[in-house]
């Protein structure tokens, strides 16, 4: 217990101090610090899932409030929530399963006797979401008469099964953390090759000859654009700078390094050289569940640019940078203001600020966002590791990955 | 346009001068121009012997568009309305020939054979970039590093270039002076001091010498720096204003009159004109307004001074861009008279935008099509305002209104020095240091913009505010004739 406090407290730290860069970064450590929370976290006999999600959850709330405009804390948070219980249902349905030897519906038959290894959490979640479907009135009648007769059955069963019952609960414990741990592990897999999957799509997109635009960097783009390289298509690039962090140079750099052939422009000139541009991939910072894109500041301007001239917009976005809330007042609540010197130095201008109102504001103000929203329908497509989709789509992507219990992390208080 | 014939077509070589003097173009037929253009290149092979370097050349660009112009046939350079070379002249009447539609004789820097023969003529020695732009081939890029000191050094070499000429040449290349007005202004004190110390030599007129000394310093300021097209239009009067100041009158008042004519006309258009806008552009000033304006203009800033001296409340926010950041001078300007202010670059625009009652533009020029020719970034504000429902107001003499059409930022721009994209200031180290040396790099510096017309709200002029589709009936009613109103 006191090593997760530290590492959670260090970890706190480095998100409030904004020390972590990037969205990918981000949910890979969260994962890696829920995954030895979870490893390290003592389960009561009974009821464990509860437990572990009580934990997970509080941990989550502290994290997110640390950075909240850094979404993918809160998504991996939520993602690990899910986990937890598509793993509980799974071995639920699992030990149920094994006990009653007639299947309790149609749905459930593909679901494994105990003693073999529980299935992966995607077989559980098509199960679960079966389940979610309004199921047909016999099997509800089925279930509940099945249920009953397990309940029965199990409470009626004599010391053998009593034994058999709680061993299956303690290695249903184990089971719990093994499965939820494995399946975290897989999850951070994904945000690791998150790349590679969009990367593999690149070739369906880009032809020859084409001419893209895109501002700022991101590793994604860049192995996007290098897969199309690959593949012998010849096309060339033109990067927008990024003001005022202008991470446009080393994209440009590391495009010209892998040998496509790149021109580096202000982010001011977007609009006149955007009539002769065939389409814009850019990266996300977040995307939200209205099919709205957090984005590295000065891309709204570049997305109506593109509409204007009838460009399409491409948002490349891992999957762990879903986020299962809708946006309200985005420009305002879901960014960041950073600091006035990277767009005036202060030694400069440090006169300008003797100058004040008459009530002592100051004359001077600098505004310098780090994030700009672009609203779902300005973009054309997304492209994700599970395939390309539209904005309109995004939302029910989120329920193969979140589970609505989970979407506010604050505990409410128990009355 | 095709060919401007004066009306005694003998005089073949006067009719090269005079060519596109003219405003209005007689229409003859294919076989009468094919002739005289055969005469013509005969007459222009005997006066290359005689040797003058640029009295031959082209005067002006057309000042009237042909009616059946209507594409931009070839891509051509910037908005130099004066041609420096004649063989330039004399090529795209070979090319005209072939195309019912002609394009201004300006310079094709795609076509290596002119850039070599320009390259021979010219005063400054350019070195042309490496790592050019494809789709900017038709616009001329040279490396900028060696140009001023080269300049100077050839000072004593230069005796057909006026020192006044000299010295405004070196200061926009050292990039001294950048305002369009400031750059005319400049120019036209230049010129004026050319007239004083002019001296009409003997067997010459004083209309076609003196317009031939004009055009050698007009070809020397291109190759400085390419004008801008109030600068033509300024220039376009004063070669007519030679022109008719011809009879009558003894070399000294016609210098005279020349030179109070350019002081009129710096007055009029330029100083008076701005003093009503700004008269007119302060009424669209409330109290409680929040205003956007971009870059540095000093048109913009002497409305916002005026208003704020009438005593309204407001406050302003200053969007800037790289790479000249010209935003922070008039930031300082501002903040010292007591203007509150918020600064912010072209990227945040989307998230101050939304506060934002009214934003103020300048303009370099104002084209006939509506669009506006201003410094690169313009459309991106007023796009971003349009999206946004904020109305878009655009400032700008009508000295400035050009019949010219544009419908993008490609076809007619200047490009910059591709090497302040790179260095990024107070940071060591940047990413893109050696970029000359990687061949698959390239970096632009485009100077100009096109904003298109339905992004505007009101253009504020000194004959009134108008919506951008008057702006042809502008330029037709009060551009056409050049004289001072």
């Amino acid at each position: 217990m006191p090593d997760t406090h530290a590492l959670v407290s260090d970890f706190l730290n480095k998100l409030k101090k904004r020390k972590i860069e990037g969205s990918k970064a981000a949910a890979k450590l969260t994962a890696e610090l829920l995954r030895t929370v979870i490893s390290q976290q003592r389960l009561p006999n009974t009821n464990q899932a509860a437990a572990l999600i009580h934990a997970i959850k509080a941990i989550g709330e502290q994290l997110t409030a640390a950075n909240p405009v850094e979404l993918a804390v809160g998504n991996i948070v939520r993602r690990v929530l899910h986990i937890i219980r598509e793993e509980d249902l799974s071995l639920t349905t699992a030990s149920i399963g094994g006990l009653n030897l007639q299947a309790l519906s149609d749905d459930e038959d593909n679901v494994d006797r105990d003693d073999q290894p529980v299935l992966s959490a995607a077989a559980v979640a098509a199960a679960a979401r079966s389940t979610l479907r309004p199921p047909a009135l016999q099997t509800l009648i089925e279930d509940v008469s099945h249920s009953a007769a397990i309940h029965h059955s199990s409470s009626s069963a004599g010391d053998s099964e009593e034994k058999t019952k709680s061993t299956d609960k303690n290695s249903r414990s184990r089971k719990l953390k093994h499965n939820v741990i494995e399946t975290v592990n897989e999850l951070i897999e994904d945000i690791a090759t998150c790349h590679e999957s969009i990367a593999e799509q690149a070739v369906e997109h880009i032809h020859h000859n084409e001419v893209i635009l895109t501002l700022g960097s991101s590793g994604t783009v860049i192995e996007f654009l290098c897969a199309a390289k690959e593949k012998k298509r010849s096309f060339r690039v033109f990067v927008a700078e990024g003001a005022p962090r202008y991470q446009g140079h080393t994209l440009a750099k590391e495009l010209v390094a892998r040998g496509l052939q790149t021109t580096v422009i202000t982010d001011s000139a977007v609009f006149a050289m955007i009539s002769r541009v065939n389409m814009v991939i850019v990266g996300a910072h977040a995307v939200m569940a209205n099919g709205g894109v957090i984005a590295p500041v000065g891309l709204n301007m570049v997305a109506l640019a593109a509409q204007r001239h009838a460009v399409p917009f491409v948002v490349l976005a891992g999957i762990h940078k879903l986020c299962p809330l809708y946006p309200h007042n985005p420009e305002v609540l879901l960014n960041e203001l950073k600091s006035p010197s990277e767009l005036l130095d202060f030694g400069e201008f440090s006169d300008c600020m003797d100058f004040g109102t008459g009530t002592g504001s100051p004359l001077l103000q600098v505004v310098n966002p780090a994030f700009d929203y672009v609203p779902p329908k300005l973009v054309s497509l997304f492209i994700t590791d599970t395939g390309g989709h539209n904005p309109s789509y995004m939302y029910r992507l989120i329920a193969d990955y979140y589970s609505a219990n989970d979407l506010v992390l604050q505990q409410r208080p128990t009355s | 346009m095709y060919f401007c014939y004066a009306e005694d077509s003998e005089d073949v070589a006067k009719a090269q001068f005079q060519k596109n003097s003219k405003p209005l173009k007689e229409k003859t037929t294919k076989a009468e121009r094919r002739a005289l253009q055969e005469a013509q290149r005969a007459a222009k092979a005997e006066g290359k012997k005689a040797g003058a370097t640029s009295g031959v050349s082209a005067p002006t660009s057309k000042p009237v568009k042909q009616p059946n112009q209507k594409k931009d046939v070839t891509l051509l350079a910037s908005s130099s309305t004066a041609v420096p070379e004649k063989k330039g002249g004399e090529k795209s009447l070979e090319k005209d020939r072939k195309k019912e539609t002609v394009p201004h004789p300006r310079m094709q820097f795609d076509d290596k054979s002119r850039v070599e023969k320009a390259k021979k003529r010219s005063v400054v020695q350019q070195t042309e970039a490496r790592n050019r732009v494809e789709i900017f081939r038709h616009l001329p890029q040279y490396e900028r590093a060696n140009q001023l000191s080269d300049l100077e050094s050839k000072f004593f070499q230069l005796d057909h270039v006026h020192p006044a000429v000299y010295e405004v040449g070196l200061r926009f290349l050292a990039g001294d002076i950048m305002w369009s007005n400031t750059r005319c202004i400049a120019m036209l004190q230049a010129f004026k001091k050319v007239i004083e110390d002019y001296s009409t030599p003997s067997e010459k007129t004083l209309s076609r010498d003196l317009t031939a000394k004009i055009n050698s310093s007009v070809s020397f300021l291109i190759e400085c720096r390419p004008l801008s097209i109030s600068m033509g239009n300024a220039i376009r009067f004063l070669k007519a204003l030679i022109q008719k100041s011809t009879l009558a009158q003894t070399d000294s008042e016609a210098k005279a009159s020349l030179c109070s004519d350019i002081d009129r006309y710096i007055n009029e258009k330029i100083i008076l004109a701005d003093k009503v806008i700004i008269r007119h552009a302060v009424t669209k000033i409330r109290d409680g307004d929040v205003l956007l304006t971009y870059g540095s203009s000093s048109l913009t800033e002497a409305i916002l001074l005026h208003a704020h001296e009438l005593r309204r409340q407001f406050r302003v926010v200053i969007v800037d861009s790289r790479p000249n950041l010209e935003g922070q001078s008039m930031l300082r300007r501002l903040i010292e008279k007591g203007l509150s202010c918020t600064y912010t670059h072209i990227n945040g625009v989307s998230y101050v935008m939304h506060e934002v009652t009214r934003v103020f533009l300048g303009a370099a020029s104002v084209l006939s099509n509506g669009t506006i020719y201003s410094a690169v970034g313009t459309a991106c504000i007023a796009m971003v305002a349009h999206a946004y429902h904020v109305p878009v107001v655009v400032c700008c003499e009508s000295y400035k209104f050009h019949e010219r059409v544009q419908l993008d930022a490609i076809c007619s721009n200047e490009l910059g020095d591709p090497d302040v994209i790179s260095k990024v200031p107070g940071r060591m180290n940047n990413p893109l240091d050696d970029w000359a040396s990687k061949e698959n790099l390239q970096l632009l510096n485009l100077v100009y913009d096109v904003t298109p017309a339905d992004y505007v709200s009101m253009i504020v002029t000194e004959y009134g505010m108008i919506p951008p589709t008057s702006v042809p009936v502008i330029v037709r009613e009060y551009c056409r004739e050049h004289i001072l109103i």
